[in-house]
């Protein structure tokens, strides 16, 4: 086994030198500054150059969707942000964008096209569901550990109920060797982690429990060893509540593309 | 004769009652603002026939939903038997409908087993109420009237269904002493039959009579208290399902009149080529009633209060103050409240109280996670994340009041176009020494 250094493609660069990637990839700001992110964003980099993707990042030039704006009612400041990031992607002449976080994925995809900006945008486990569907993503390895992992799955919001997309990350997960069992709250049904709506962002209103310790006793109570999530928020919340109820060493919070690599082995 | 004059002349005031509640809450609609247009026809009857007639979301809690999918499609049934009673009572006719042959026999044969089959789920919500402690049916917004409102249409529908079982019942005896007398088919009420053992055709005649002028003078209440109670479910639900928000759950509309001022704000060249001829908006989001939309407020009038929203609600079940049915409550209170006012002496009455703050708290505006639970439980599809917003819009654009961390998160978004304060300069940080293994 050997190992090769990947440099991620910028768009500047790749623009400059008169090509245009097939995919912009939207990293998101969770996925540049949150430290524990960044592992996945990383991951599902990989996984880009292990499929050979054609795909470029902005870089310095990406900049917040502003999404937590918007839902926290500043509207002004959400609109700011929007029409100079339609403005970037007309730039690059951009049609078809990736991403990771979910947030990121309604804003652009839902919102976006009432200020000029329309894209095809593909949220990852669509696209990765995609990939093993058409077989170009074989996932045959075992994962690392010796027993098979019991994997449960956390819907977060923006990609369940708010774009009803709740088979995608079980198609992925169920092409895993691993064990997927359901909370009993699920797909439409699922509890909110407590981030959305920029709570992430603030402290919680008074109340008798914190919604990701609500959450976490939901993912608990499945006896799952893995918690998988596909969103940064929910990742920090369901972190956070296994730290709360210290569990962390016997059950691990990994981001759906993580699992993925580490099946693949890359 | 005697009988017809009586019906027209309660007829007429029933109607004359209920035309003028319509009016009422007709130009309480005119004092709110534009939603969405209403196009795409054909998706919403697609989506009134399985939300609606289909029941589809209320299937959602599968017992207690079964249980009031048969009372609603009971009521489908049983207004066409209402019909009729209408069309005797007014043209001085007996079963005006036996006309219809076989039809005749489905309407009057499933009107019989429906109400039977009401009557006995109507007790059965009515015991739940008054004797079980059903968590969604208490908390904020719940008050001693609403679970009064909620009884009294409930007995109300017993007395209809008990009435229409007597007025089966005796018809279907007249039917046995004298056959061709009394048409329709009363397959569950015909047992009832034997009550009436011993009486004489005219006395069980008499019966009849009183059961049909009990049962259609309940129905003459019902449709005029309807309006001023939860109840009012009974005829908004359809509509308000028809006139269903249609986009994507997770998407907020879009604010036109801010997208002008951020374009003159990036662009200032554009400030003389934009035309001058737009209505100046009084006010950015939801403070007050006269600036919710009208499909707030027909969700308003639409919601039944079952608490389904709240039960499911991230921020409620954690302790947390807010309620979505609240929030729905507090929009028709308010109306109820000011629009009086403002029909008479125009929108800039001022009774020196407002939605925000005297009926919505800040605190519970700033639980809401924007999950969108609430919206996907409601049976009637009413939404409450985007009124939320459209108050939160009010409080940050209008009165730059927000709690402080958010306030932060604005500065961050403005400055380094982050929530957090990092440097943009730092963004691709995370792609260093990114390695990857290769079989």
């Amino acid at each position: 086994m050997e190992t090769i250094r990947i440099d991620v493609p910028v768009m500047a660069v790749i623009s400059a030198r008169g090509e245009k990637p097939d995919y912009l990839y939207w990293v998101g700001c969770a996925g540049a500054f949150d430290d524990r992110y960044k592992k996945v964003v990383r991951a599902f980099v990989k996984i880009l150059t292990y499929l050979k993707t054609s795909y470029a990042v902005l870089g310095k030039e990406e900049s917040c969707t502003g999404d937590p704006a918007r839902r926290a009612g500043n509207e002004m400041l959400f609109q700011m942000m929007a029409l100079q990031n339609i403005e970037l992607f007309n730039k690059y002449n951009v049609t078809r964008i990736l991403t990771t976080c979910p947030h990121c994925y309604n804003i652009i995809k839902n919102e976006y096209p009432d200020l000029g900006g329309s894209y095809e945008v593909i949220n990852y486990t669509e696209f990765l569901a995609e990939k093993i569907t058409d077989g170009s993503l074989k996932i045959g390895n075992p994962l690392p550990t010796k027993q098979q992992a019991r994997v449960t799955f956390h819907d977060p919001c923006y990609l369940g109920r708010a774009n009803g997309q709740y088979d995608d990350p079980r198609a992925v997960l169920g092409a895993l060797p691993c064990e997927l069992v359901e909370m009993h709250r699920n797909k439409s049904f699922a509890l909110c982690c407590g981030a959305g709506g920029a709570q992430m962002f603030k402290e919680a209103e008074p109340g008798n429990k914190e919604v990701f310790i609500e959450r976490t006793e939901d993912a608990l109570k499945t006896e799952a060893t893995i918690i998988a999530t596909a969103c940064p928020f929910c990742m920090t919340m369901l972190t956070d509540g296994l730290k709360y109820k210290n569990k962390e060493e016997e059950i691990k919070n990994y981001d759906i593309a993580e699992l993925v690599v580490q099946a693949l082995q890359i | 004769m005697t009988k017809q004059l009586a019906f027209i002349v309660v007829f007429l005031v029933t109607v004359g009652i209920f035309i003028y509640t319509v009016s009422r809450l007709v130009s309480y609609f005119r004092l709110t603002q534009a939603a969405f247009p209403v196009k795409d026809i054909a998706q919403r009857i697609k989506v009134t026939f399985t939300v609606a007639f289909g029941q589809t979301k209320i299937f959602r809690r599968p017992v207690i939903g079964l249980m009031h999918a048969f009372v609603f499609w009971g009521f489908c049934m049983i207004s066409f038997g209402t019909i009729e009673i209408v069309l005797d009572g007014l043209l001085g006719l007996d079963k005006s409908l036996q006309g219809l042959g076989w039809l005749y026999v489905v309407i009057s044969g499933s009107g019989d087993i429906f109400s039977w089959i009401i009557g006995v789920f109507i007790t059965a919500f009515l015991i739940r109420r008054l004797f079980l402690h059903i968590r969604r049916f208490e908390g904020i917004g719940m008050k001693h009237i609403s679970h009064l409102d909620a009884n009294i249409a409930l007995v109300l529908i017993g007395l209809l269904m008990v009435t229409l079982v007597g007025m089966n019942a005796a018809s279907a005896e007249l039917q046995r002493l004298s056959p061709g007398r009394a048409a329709g088919y009363y397959p569950f009420s015909s047992c009832l039959s034997g009550l009436f053992s011993g009486a004489g055709d005219q006395q069980i005649n008499n019966w009849y009579e009183v059961f049909w002028w009990l049962h259609i003078l309940i129905i003459f209440l019902f449709i005029n208290v309807l309006p001023y109670s939860k109840h009012f479910h009974v005829f908004m639900s359809i509509p308000n399902v028809f006139l269903s928000r249609l986009d994507p759950p997770g998407k907020l509309p879009n604010m036109e009149q801010v997208t002008r001022e951020v374009k003159l704000m990036l662009n200032p060249d554009t400030a003389f080529a934009s035309s001058s001829s737009e209505p100046i908006i009084a006010r950015f989001g939801v403070k007050d009633i006269e600036d919710v939309s009208w499909k707030n407020y027909l969700d308003s009038l639409a919601c039944t209060e079952c608490g389904r929203c709240t039960s499911v609600c991230p921020a409620n079940i954690t302790g947390k103050k807010l309620s979505p049915r609240k929030i729905i409550m507090d929009v028709r209170a308010r109306m109820k409240e000011k629009g009086p006012g403002m029909v008479k002496q125009g929108k800039e009455f001022s009774d020196n109280r407002s939605l925000l703050r005297d009926y919505i708290t800040e605190e519970e505006l700033w639980a809401c996670t924007t999950c969108n639970a609430c919206a996907q439980e409601c049976p009637i599809n009413i939404n409450h994340p985007t009124l939320i917003v459209d108050m939160r819009r009010y409080l940050v654009m209008e009165e730059a009041s927000a709690p402080g961390l958010l306030k932060v998160t604005f500065n961050n978004i403005e400055n380094n176009g982050a929530p957090w304060q990092y440097s943009p300069e730092d963004r691709l940080n995370w792609a260093r020494d990114l390695e990857m293994n290769v079989n």
